[in-house]
């Protein structure tokens, strides 16, 4: 498969600051990739440089096949991009707006309204389209921005947070929306909502201070083992009862009926072992390892533990 | 593309009060001032008739005006200037064009463009009232003309200051300010050499020495050259600007 995007050895200084440190990655067609960091981690500052508003000052961006420092017009055309300010001008009716995107972008004049009313209807904008932008919700104009990235059908779409602001079912709808678009375009969702990236996602990337510390399919994520069960009982049992029994590593008291396990066992043997016990099971709950967990243990503390911590997750 | 930008920025210019406020005051203003030149044209009319070689109408009314519109223009340009690229970097909205397939030329070259359509519109209100006296007499029309043709030539050069002052930042009062003074600093450099027989490199840089001439109704190659070198120079810097902002920002 032919990577949409290849970035090697991509570093930006500001001054002394160095913002991306040698970062190098690639995204196929047909991947979703999360991008997570903290605040200031260089996130944004990586997508700006992808998508040619910043230049970079060391290492090679190609786009579709296309080398963005060399041939920025034929690179960006196979590009959309949603900043984290959405680019919209507040005086220009919805419609207009996205007619003037179109134009940029460099769709004829006879395609031009099909290709507006699909993105229209896919960013679920319809009712609006006649009001001027100013005026919309913050969540509709956060939409505008989406529909704007994805206007041209560009293989390549860099989305920098884009359900910030919208409303619990905007969020449902517009990570369907990434869904489908990911099955035929290239993906990158920059974010810090961890659940976004779990929903979504295929692949994820975790940068901290400018450095690239984690990099893993999502999948190999949720597959691991949990070793970590939340356990209702309905019979009382003591805490000591659990902490003396051979089968538990460690036992977590939430509340009188509820419990933390960590065991060797497998969720099978253990929900087993439990109804064995004649304990009352009502609730048995594995712990995923979260990537919250991960994004916490690379983030938190100083790179040489998260150096430390990708040996781990790569081992 | 560029006609895209181009003509956004043409509509946006009507989508706020400014642009239609401005137009409003230009026109009153010069209809006053229009107004008193052919009051005192009649007024001197006889006398006129006594003289050989007598100016005519259009040199006591078209050229006047025209003059006058470039003074109250010379204020008015950095207004229309001043948002052009700050507002865009303030508003983040910038970053729509830069991922756009363009390049920064065509956006600043587009931007200006739009720019010199709101100055055609502007410049097509003021020709109307000179050429309206065309019912009544007889006018000197290449003398018209070329005084247009200045006119036109010297409101592009202001916009084209105008439109590097807004790209050094994001802050439309500061470049409205700063335009109004270059184009200020330009025009006088014309009055203080003149007065004391100075420096000819300072007179031949001032804006007024090339205008006053195409407003005599004389077609200078030089004189044009100049007003072509100084729009050249301004949208290059502006573009140069861009450049190194995205390289350093």
């Amino acid at each position: 498969m032919s990577s949409l995007i290849s970035v090697n050895n991509l570093t930006r200084r500001y001054g002394d600051f160095c913002a991306v440190n040698n970062i190098s990655f690639e995204l196929a067609a047909g991947d979703i990739l999360g991008f997570l960091g903290p605040n200031g981690a260089g996130k944004s500052s990586t997508m700006q440089m992808l998508s040619g508003n910043l230049a970079p000052t060391l290492g090679e961006i190609s786009i579709n096949g296309i080398d963005l420092l060399e041939n920025p017009k034929a690179a960006k055309a196979s590009l959309g991009y949603l900043p984290e300010n959405p680019p919209l001008y507040k005086e220009m009716t919805v419609n207009e707006y996205l007619q003037f995107c179109g134009r940029l972008h460099l769709i004829g004049k006879s395609q031009l309204n099909s290709v507006c009313d699909s993105a229209i209807e896919r960013c679920g904008l319809g009712d609006v389209r006649q009001r001027l932008i100013r005026n919309l919700s913050k969540g509709y104009q956060q939409r505008v921005g989406i529909a704007q990235a994805i206007l041209h059908s560009p293989p390549v779409i860099i989305l920098d947070e884009p359900t910030v602001g919208l409303d619990p079912i905007q969020i449902l709808e517009i990570r369907k929306l990434i869904k489908t678009l990911g099955e035929t375009h290239g993906i990158i969702l920059c974010t810090h909502i961890l659940p976004e990236v779990q929903a979504v996602c295929n692949r994820v990337q975790i940068i901290n201070q400018g450095n690239l510390v984690y990099s893993s399919g999502i999948d190999v994520l949720l597959n691991k083992q949990s070793t970590q069960f939340e356990i209702s009982l309905a019979s009382v049992v003591d805490i000591e009862t659990l902490a003396g029994n051979d089968a538990f590593s460690a036992v977590q008291q939430i509340d009188a009926n509820n419990f933390i396990v960590d065991t060797s066992m497998s969720a099978e043997q253990l929900s087993a072992y439990i109804v064995q016990q004649q304990w009352g099971l009502c609730r048995f709950v594995p712990r995923q390892a979260s990537l919250e967990q991960i994004f916490i243990e690379l983030t938190a503390g100083d790179i040489g533990i998260s150096d430390a911590a990708i040996s781990e997750e790569s081992s | 593309m560029i006609l895209a930008i181009a003509k956004r920025e043409f509509y946006s210019m009507f989508f706020s009060p400014l642009a239609w406020v401005i137009l409003a005051v230009i026109q009153v203003i010069l209809a006053w001032s229009f107004f008193t030149s052919i009051d005192y044209f009649f007024s001197i009319q006889s006398e006129l008739t006594t003289i050989k070689n007598a100016p005519g109408v259009t040199d006591l009314v078209a050229t006047p005006l025209f003059e006058v519109a470039s003074i109250i223009l010379l204020m008015v340009i950095p207004l229309l200037t001043m948002r052009l690229i700050s507002e865009e970097k303030r508003n983040r909205t910038i970053s729509l064009l830069l991922s756009s397939p363009l390049s920064i030329s065509e956006i600043v070259i587009g931007k200006y463009l739009g720019l010199l359509f709101f100055i055609i519109t502007i410049l097509s209100l003021i020709t109307l009232m000179p050429l309206s006296l065309s019912i009544g007499t007889e006018l000197d029309l290449t003398k018209i003309f070329s005084g247009v043709l200045g006119l036109f030539l010297i409101l592009a050069a202001f916009s084209a200051a105008g439109v590097y002052m807004s790209s050094l930042t994001d802050n439309p009062m500061i470049a409205a300010i700063s335009t109004f003074g270059l184009l200020l600093f330009l025009w006088l450099l014309n009055n203080t050499t003149a007065a004391d027989g100075g420096s000819n490199v300072l007179h031949y840089l001032s804006l007024h020495t090339h205008f006053a001439p195409l407003l005599r109704g004389i077609l200078n190659t030089r004189d044009i050259a100049y007003f072509l070198l100084f729009i050249a120079g301004f949208i290059v810097l502006a573009i140069r600007q861009l450049e190194t902002q995205r390289l350093q920002s």
